[in-house]
């Protein structure tokens, strides 16, 4: 472990944190939450494009009454819950959105999007590059509520990463968090050695402050699921004004090449998990949604035909989700590729037609994150797809 | 004699070290490469009867609740909200029944006896350095009823085997063939059922499959042998698809040999494939399959990839690539002789070299066993010991992508991880963990005897004079609170279990 992990694993500083705590909700800096959605979602299945008459003939039975969303396109049937959003135009749909230079594998897929490369791997993400960006110290400002930092959140930057607010304290009473202060504030490891004090300290403050235990507000429900817990505890730091700059999770459960249903069956229930979560985060939230932009994104979409299994094998393009403050809403960005025969990606997947790099830039602009696009996606030329306004 | 202990044992526990100390580190790891019988772990683990149980036994001794609920005529829609289905679990137990869920708990258990008790030790962390690698999820769900059999006959074997019987084995093995789909899969256009058939109570496999699934055939390639880097294309990935399809399981209980590895003709792609520079001529069959196999495990990208792998089990996130190079060649040259490859890892100056010591962070499972190894010994597993894991972020047999849990440190280090870490330690230093049995050094006459003794126990070495003062004076600020209390052996065990220094080894 080297001196940056010891701050990403520790960097919690409490007069930090205090003066955080302190700015209160005037002026209150923005945040962007990235989600995840590991194992290739089916985006075909997610935003329906019924429009396209070679639908019906790739997908005899996955097809589901879609909830109409413009005439073309309509959203999942276990997705209702974000149709408010969609109609009040904090909502916004991509589609046929991916890669540059896609990959069918999901850790290579994976990895080229958390690099923030086309087609290359390094060992920082594009989060953190923005991150280093973003002036001031706070603790919280970079957080990934999950077991570990995702390659997107790790570099130079110091983040946390925990996998639930409750969990994030040293049991034994303060006797025990005590002297493990001093062990880590003194010398069993030089790496360990930076401002284990502090790094303690703050561990109390969320304890002090019973950030864990507050409850969502506004009637939000929560799905009883990992995803559910992880944004119920991103609300929780927004709510708290701790300086939450970029919230990072995930789910997984996508990876559907087994009888992936139609309207019902496990692809609609994770669907349906993903959007009760994003709704009670946006419900949550309530009027500080308008300082928060949500984005979605998933490694690769699937094949535009089914499987021999009733599923659907490892694509291209898919579809996301942007949502909150700013959004320009209600309606589904796509430049549309189609689904015939020769307009497939290699005969087999929906082609990309908007590079993913293009949303996750407007996304972390209308979160005020001052970093310079070629430092978060080197060699890249954004396509203006103007998502907020 | 503690780098050893790291690398081919879940950490150094009093038996392993007195062993070591009595026949030296060569004689130690060559009887650890050729293990012989371990009785005392035999009859550790002969109470837990679901761990000699074949998948079909599996099934019907701990049947999956759909399936009771079919016997007892309820519709799965009347059963679709958590509190009905927390009515049937409770049921079944009332029942004096119990519940699939044994099933994981009873691996989990049993896999943590070994970990920490047995006197195998290389042969444990090959089970699970090789299980990572042909990972399969007990989420997924029959695969729940499959992960005991698949470590027990897939997996175990084979470690100290050639990879090509491990190749074979887990190919072959009904929870990879479930994991990864490929029991459905089928040649394109095979004809649609005429009537339905339902095979699988879960809905899965309401109707039959009337094409390929390519899910197992690309985890083949690029997680099992030839890595993603090595350049094949979507076409190879597909025509492996072909050449496996009919690989499936018997799923008749009147057939006999239900639960096991079934080639069908019918829905085998009798074509020629061409797949990644071998051809397979038409007509092939069940052998176009075996010699993809054959193929795959001798191909020279395979070798680095695995060596790689095994490198950074054993060596260093970064291993020197002389190093891979050097352990891909007797892969090679011994045509997958696991146990060569394996010894001449050990046998190679970089595995003793000093940048190597201490290089690994420990994964959960690293940490928790070597802790218990540390402080003593594990009578029986309880949920406090086994729960922590998944906080840590390695709940056992559960990892859900085919890629299996990370061989590299820094996905394991992030501040939740490591404040689970820090009390796990203090836990289990105090006795709260219960099943386990602390026996530390006793009290000794002066307080720096007594961390001496701890650290020499946990750490294998001294603490440097700067964790000494440290941890003296963080006890020394105990007693300043009010507390009188001594230097307890626990207290330094606790705070040394959760220290930096013993995330690494």
């Amino acid at each position: 472990m080297n001196r940056r992990d010891f701050f990403k694993v520790l960097g919690l500083s409490f007069p930090v944190l205090s003066r955080a705590l302190a700015q209160g909700t005037t002026g209150r800096p923005k945040t962007l939450v990235t989600i995840f959605l590991r194992g290739g979602v089916d985006g075909l299945s997610m935003v329906q494009p019924g429009g396209d008459p070679t639908l019906r003939v790739l997908r005899p039975t996955l097809l589901h009454e879609a909830l109409p969303l413009d005439g073309f396109f309509g959203l999942h049937p276990a997705m209702k819950a974000l149709l408010p959003f969609y109609a009040s135009k904090q909502l916004a749909i991509v589609h046929a959105v991916g890669q540059a230079h896609p990959s069918r594998s999901h850790f290579e897929a994976q990895d080229f999007i958390e690099s923030g490369l086309a087609g290359a791997r390094r060992r920082d993400g594009f989060l953190n590059r923005a991150l280093a960006s973003v002036p001031g110290e706070a603790p919280f400002r970079a957080v990934a509520l999950q077991n570990a930092l995702p390659l997107s959140l790790t570099g130079d930057a110091p983040a946390l990463a925990f996998p639930a607010l409750a969990q994030f304290r040293v049991a034994g009473g303060s006797a025990a968090a005590t002297s493990f202060e001093a062990l880590y504030a003194g010398a069993v490891d030089e790496a360990f050695c930076l401002s284990g004090h502090e790094a303690f300290d703050g561990l109390d403050a969320v304890q002090e402050r019973r950030l864990a235990t507050r409850e969502p507000q506004h009637g939000a429900q929560y799905p009883k699921s990992p995803l559910g817990n992880r944004l119920a505890d991103l609300a929780r730091l927004v709510h708290a004004d701790v300086g939450l700059r970029l919230g990072v999770t995930e789910t997984g459960g996508f990876d559907t090449h087994l009888a992936q249903g139609a309207g019902t069956g496990p692809l609609a229930t994770r669907l349906g998990e993903l959007a009760q979560a994003l709704a009670a985060f946006a419900t949550d939230l309530g009027p500080k949604l308008d300082d928060v932009v949500v984005v979605t994104m998933t490694e690769f979409g699937r094949t535009a035909r089914e499987n021999g299994t009733r599923g659907t094998d490892h694509g291209t393009a898919s579809s996301l989700f942007v949502l909150g403050g700013g959004v320009r809403g209600g309606r589904v960005v796509a430049d549309w590729p189609g689904l015939a025969g020769g307009q497939l990606f290699e005969q087999r997947d929906l082609a990309v037609t908007i590079d993913l790099r293009s949303v996750l830039l407007e996304c972390l602009a209308a979160a005020d994150v001052p970093a310079r696009p070629a430092d978060v996606f080197p060699d890249f030329t954004a396509k203006p797809l103007r998502l907020f306004g | 004699m503690t780098h050893l202990l790291n690398r081919a044992a879940f950490g150094p526990s009093r038996e392993d070290v007195d062993e070591l100390r009595r026949v030296g580190p060569e004689a130690w790891l060559a009887a650890q490469l050729t293990p012989g019988s371990d009785p005392a772990i035999d009859r550790r683990l002969s109470g837990f009867k679901t761990l000699r149980l074949s998948v079909a036994e599996a099934l019907a001794a701990y049947p999956p609740l759909q399936k009771r609920l079919k016997e007892m005529g309820v519709t799965p829609a009347q059963l679709a909200d958590e509190d009905s289905k927390k009515r049937l679990r409770a049921m079944v137990v009332e029942n004096g029944e119990e519940l699939p869920r044994q099933l994981l708990v009873e691996a989990t258990q049993a896999k943590l006896i070994r970990v920490t008790q047995s006197r195998r030790q290389l042969e444990e962390v090959l089970v699970d350095f090789w299980f990572n690698h042909f990972n399969v999820s007990a989420e997924k769900n029959r695969t729940r009823w499959m992960v005991t059999p698949y470590e027990r006959d897939a997996i175990r074997p084979f470690v100290f085997g050639r990879f090509r019987d491990l190749l074979g084995a887990t190919a072959k093995h009904p929870a990879m063939l479930w994991y990864l789909d490929n029991w459905q899969s089928v040649k394109e256009g095979f004809p649609p059922p005429l009537k339905r058939r339902p095979v699988d109570d879960e809905g899965a496999l309401r109707k039959r499959p009337t094409g390929l699934n390519e899910n197992y055939a690309r985890e083949l390639l690029e997680l099992h042998t030839l890595g993603v880097e090595a350049g094949y294309s979507q076409d190879d990935v597909r025509e492996a698809a072909r050449a496996l399809t009919g690989w499936s399981i018997e799923l008749q209980p009147r057939r006999g040999r239900m639960g096991e590895f079934v080639f069908r003709d019918g829905t085998h792609d009798t074509g020629a494939k061409h797949i990644f520079g071998l051809a397979l001529p038409p007509g092939g069959r069940q052998a176009d399959g075996e010699q993809l196999l054959d193929f795959l495990a001798r191909h020279p990208a395979t070798a680095r990839h695995l060596a790689k792998k095994l490198c950074m089990r054993f060596v260093s996130d970064d291993p020197p690539p002389e190093l891979v190079e050097h352990v891909a060649s007797v892969f090679l040259a011994t045509d997958g002789d696991l146990r060569a490859t394996v010894q001449s890892l050990f046998e190679s100056p970089a595995f003793w070299s000093d940048a190597a010591r201490g290089a690994k962070t420990k994964s959960p499972l690293e940490f928790v066993a070597s802790s218990v190894r540390a402080v003593g010994t594990l009578d029986e597993v309880q949920q406090p010991l086994a729960r922590p894991l998944e906080a840590m972020g390695e709940p056992l047999y559960r990892c859900n992508p085919p890629t299996g849990y990370a061989e590299r440190g820094a996905p394991w280090i992030s501040a939740g991880a490591l404040v689970s870490r820090i009390n796990f330690g203090l836990a289990l230093a105090t006795g709260r963990i219960p099943g386990v049995v602390v026996e530390l050094p006793p009290r000794a006459a002066s307080a720096d005897a007594t961390i001496d003794a701890v650290a020499l126990r946990l750490l294998g070495q001294r603490p440097s004079p700067q964790t000494r003062a440290t941890l003296l004076q963080a006890l020394s600020a105990r007693e300043e609170d009010g507390e009188t209390r001594t230097l307890e052996p626990a207290v330094v065990a606790g705070l040394l279990l959760g220290s930096p220094e013993f995330q690494h080894r």
